[in-house]
Order: structure tokens, then sequence, then C-alpha cells
């Protein structure tokens, strides 16, 4: 299994991992194929990113992908973040072992189930008031 | 920073020996004859090839007649089994019998043969890694041809009975093959005394190079050729003999089988040692039973954590391990011999398998006892699924 130095340098040192407290989105998303599970925690402040955490159980691809993606979320509107594809996280990679390339969907899911989560959670306060 | 460096993957493979190097060396330069050939450098070739089939005869309690070189443990558990079922169908026997948790050499070679029409029983194992004879004899039945079960697991390190399971099959007229190849240097083998009809060995295990095998084959068994040719191995397997590996395979286990003892002296107290000190970290569990194993294997899982990301974090601390992580065999199943001993694939994942040689010492062990907990913490730390030991 060949990483990239970028893979191999996220694994060693993953950015923004460990649980959130009091967060305003939580996802999670798992792969059945081999049993990676991704949490990824949103801090969201005026429709914007402001923070993103995550927790990963997975292989050294997993965490790498899962560390990169909270860096790709940092400052982005909830718009912008929706645009986020599979293929922006491989390129931050500077790419993924082709037995990896499950990996990015993993991430990408999680961070679509926090977005939604956070757009029911919203939608609903909207209808109460 | 890297402090200290140990290989511990001797299931694995092994680094070939300086003196099975140096056996081994004449016959790539000044003594490359074929041995087929008459003149001199010929002669001699088949000359070495003679003594390394008496040696290794001596070595497994067999006669030289029942030693054939293969390229490895591989072909000669393809052989074995293919081999045999094929000169039994005329007596439409049919029927194999083997393990759950066999080397996929054996399993897959099973599983080609269900699809010509043969039919296999996978028998399951004990929770500690166990195969029951009496599992074994219930499952023989009028058509069965062969039963094949390994001497000791790759993985678990588990040590079968295997002299009880041959005795159940000869008390059935059924041929009886062992996959011993994780069992050189470890455990005494006697095909005679052990009741084995079949027996495969590969070098690489054991400090002879890789690509060099042996099938051993009871006087009077007759299976079908795997690779057809010259008349190479008394007819039976053709190809230009690898003399240098067979010299090499012929030293590697002379060696081998002449510090089984001191080995097992040496090694069970440290092996012992890095269970129970490995078990102290939270959310740990032995694969495999703790007596009836092997002395240079330990493999637990590891709550919270997967296989690959722990075996990566050893490696950039100098220890190389293996796992049986679905992610770090390059497939995406985790590993048929955790989830036959009823372990759940999330604790397969998270499995270490520990196998060390001969020279591990005192520093090597403290080392691995320092550097895989700290290693676990890390990991665990970015975890959705550890909750510090919680359920």
């Amino acid at each position: 299994m060949n990483y990239s130095q970028k893979v191999l340098e996220h694994f060693v040192n993953p950015r923004n991992s460990g649980e959130m407290e009091n967060p305003d989105a939580v996802g999670v998303s798992g792969s059945e194929k081999c049993g990676d599970i991704t949490r990824i925690y949103l801090n969201i402040k005026n429709n914007i990113i402001s923070e993103a955490k995550f927790q990963t159980f997975g292989c050294c691809a997993a965490i790498a992908t899962s560390s990169v993606t909270t860096e790709l979320l940092q400052g982005k509107t909830i718009e912008q973040a929706m645009q986020l594809t599979e293929s922006d996280i491989v390129q931050a990679l500077d790419g993924l072992p082709p037995d990896k390339m499950h990996c990015p969907a993993v991430a990408e899911q999680a961070v679509k189930s926090a977005l939604s989560d956070y757009q029911a959670k919203h939608a609903k306060k909207g209808k109460l008031l | 920073m890297q402090t200290h460096s140990v290989y511990a993957d001797y299931s694995a493979t092994t680094p070939v020996s300086q003196e099975v190097l140096q056996a081994m060396l004449p016959y790539f330069t000044e003594s490359f004859g074929n041995a087929s050939s008459i003149y001199q450098i010929g002669r001699k070739n088949e000359a070495a090839i003679l003594n390394a089939r008496a040696n290794i005869a001596q070595c497994l309690g067999a006669d030289p007649k029942e030693i054939y070189f293969t390229s490895g443990g591989s072909e000669s558990d393809n052989w074995a089994i293919k081999g045999a079922v094929d000169a039994l169908k005329m007596q439409r026997k049919r029927h194999i019998i083997t393990t759950a948790f066999e080397h996929h050499a054996v399993l897959n070679t099973c599983q080609f043969l269900e699809n010509h029409g043969f039919e296999v029983t996978y028998l399951p194992v004990s929770s500690n890694g166990m195969v029951n004879p009496q599992d074994v004899e219930k499952a023989i039945r009028s058509d069965t041809a062969i039963v094949s079960v390994m001497c000791v697991n790759n993985e678990i390190g588990t040590i079968q009975p295997i002299s009880q399971i041959g005795e159940i099959c000869h008390e059935h007229s059924v041929l009886f093959h062992t996959d011993a190849v994780q069992a050189i240097g470890n455990i005494e083998i006697d095909v005679k005394q052990q009741n084995i009809d079949m027996l495969s060995i590969s070098g690489h295990k054991f400090h002879a190079p890789k690509g060099i095998g042996v099938l051993y084959v009871r006087n009077g068994i007759n299976i079908s050729n795997l690779i057809h040719g010259g008349g190479q191995e008394m007819g039976k397997r053709a190809g230009t003999e690898n003399t240098a590996g067979i010299v090499g395979i012929s030293k590697a286990l002379e060696i081998a089988v002449s510090h089984i003892a001191e080995k097992n002296e040496r090694l069970t107290p440290f092996r012992n040692r890095l269970i129970e000190g490995l078990l102290q970290i939270k959310g740990t569990r032995l694969n495999g039973d703790r007596i009836q194993r092997v002395c240079n294997n330990v493999n637990i899982s590891i709550e919270g954590i997967e296989g690959e990301s722990l075996i990566l974090l050893l490696d950039m601390q100098g220890i190389q391990a293996s796992s049986g992580s679905a992610c770090s065999a390059g497939s995406l199943e985790p590993s048929h011999v955790l989830t036959a001993i009823g372990l759940e694939r999330e604790s397969a994942h998270s499995s270490l398998r520990l196998t060390f040689g001969e020279n591990f010492n005192e520093t090597d062990l403290q080392y691995i006892l320092k550097v895989v907990p700290e290693c676990v913490e890390k990991l665990r730390n970015i975890s959705p699924l550890w909750k510090g030991g919680q359920k």
C-alpha cells in the first residue's frame, strides 16, 4: 500500500480530531465494505462552518481522509460545504491507493449527514417560531 | 523518535540465515549445472539434491523417496489435495473435509474443487481456536477422500491435535494431509508417529529463501501430478530443480528441528509476558488458546481501533507486526480465522499479531510493551467506537 506523504502526514498528525462539546450538527457514516466509521461534528455561525472536528475508526486512509475533510470544511458556507466532493478530498490528499478510493465517500456522506442534521433542526425551529 | 526496532512478523516470513545462504551460494554460480545432465557439474547438483532429500526425510521421520520439492507451501497444499482427489475420483470418493480456519492455499483449493463437483465439509473450530478430532470423525463419510487440517494456525498460533486426527483418518481409511508451514521449528514433527500421510512445508518460514517448499507423501499413496513436463522428482513434479533452494531448505530445516527445545524454552516466557503485558491494556482479549499455542505467537484484539492503522503507527516506531484487519491484507474482508473463532467483524478488524524470532530479547519485549499502548491510545483518542472501556 503506497500512501502519499500527505496521507501519512495527516494520519500521524490528524487535524481537528476528537469529540466536540455541544456541536451544532453531527453526522455519522460508515462503510459496510471495510467497517470504517466516521463522525463529523460542526459548529456553524451565521451560515458559516466555524469549527469542524472528527472521530474515525478505520485505516490510515480513513483517518487521513477525515482529517483533511475537516480542514476543507473550515470557513465554508453550508452551501459550499454541500458541494464538497470525493474528488476534492482525494485531491487534497495528493491521491489515494486504488483499494482506498471508498474512504472519501464515507467522509463526504458524514459531512452531508451533518449538514442535513443541521438543516432539519433549523427547519423545526422555524416551524415552532 | 524511534529508538529501537523489532521485526515481529516471523509468521509472514523470515530472513535467510547466513549459514543457509553460504550453503546455497555455490549452486548459483560455479555449480550451476542442470541436475539432469550427466557431466560433472550436473552430477554434482544431482548429488546435492539427493543429500538434501535424505536430510529432510531424516528431519521429518520419513523416507527419502517420500520427499518432493515444490515452489512453496501453497503449491504443496494445492498438489496434495488436488492430486489426491484426482487419483481417487475413479473410486467415487468425492468428499473432502477441512476446517474453517485453514490457510487460503487449502481453503481456496477446496473451493475450486467444489466448483468441479466435489463436496467439502468445513469443520467449525472452538472459540479458543482448536479443532475437535471427534468432529472430524463425525464428518467422515464412505465417499470421503481426504481430510486436511493444519498443524498450527498461522494467525493465532494454536497447535492442533494432528496425531489424533491422523489416527481417526486411518481407522476410516481416509487420507490425512496437514499444512505444517507454521509448525516447523516450533513443534516436533514425525510423520510416521503422528499418522500423517501428506505434509506441506514452506522454506521461507524458517530461514530458507522464498520459492522453495516440500511435500511429503507417504509411500504407497498415489497422487496425480499438478505440474506436468519432464521426469524430475521421480516423475511426479516437472521442472528443472531449484538446487540452491533445495540445498537451502535442507540446511534450514536441519537447523530448525535441532533447536526446537531451545527455542521453546527461550521464547515461551517472553510470549507469556507479552500476553500478560498487552492484556493490561483495557478492552483487549487474547485470540487463540493460551497454552496450546506456538512459543512465538501473540494475537490480541484491541477494542476501538482498526488493525491497519495500528500496524502503520507501529512501523513508524520500528515495530513490524501484522493484523487480521481487512485493510491490512489488501482485501476488504476481515480475517476468516478470527471470524471462525467467533469474533465479531469489529474485533476481527482490531487484531494485532506479533510473531517473533529466535533472537527476541528483553529489550524487544520492553520496547513493544511501551510502544503498543502508546499507539493504541493515540488511535483510541480519535475513535468514535472507544468509550474508555464502558459499554
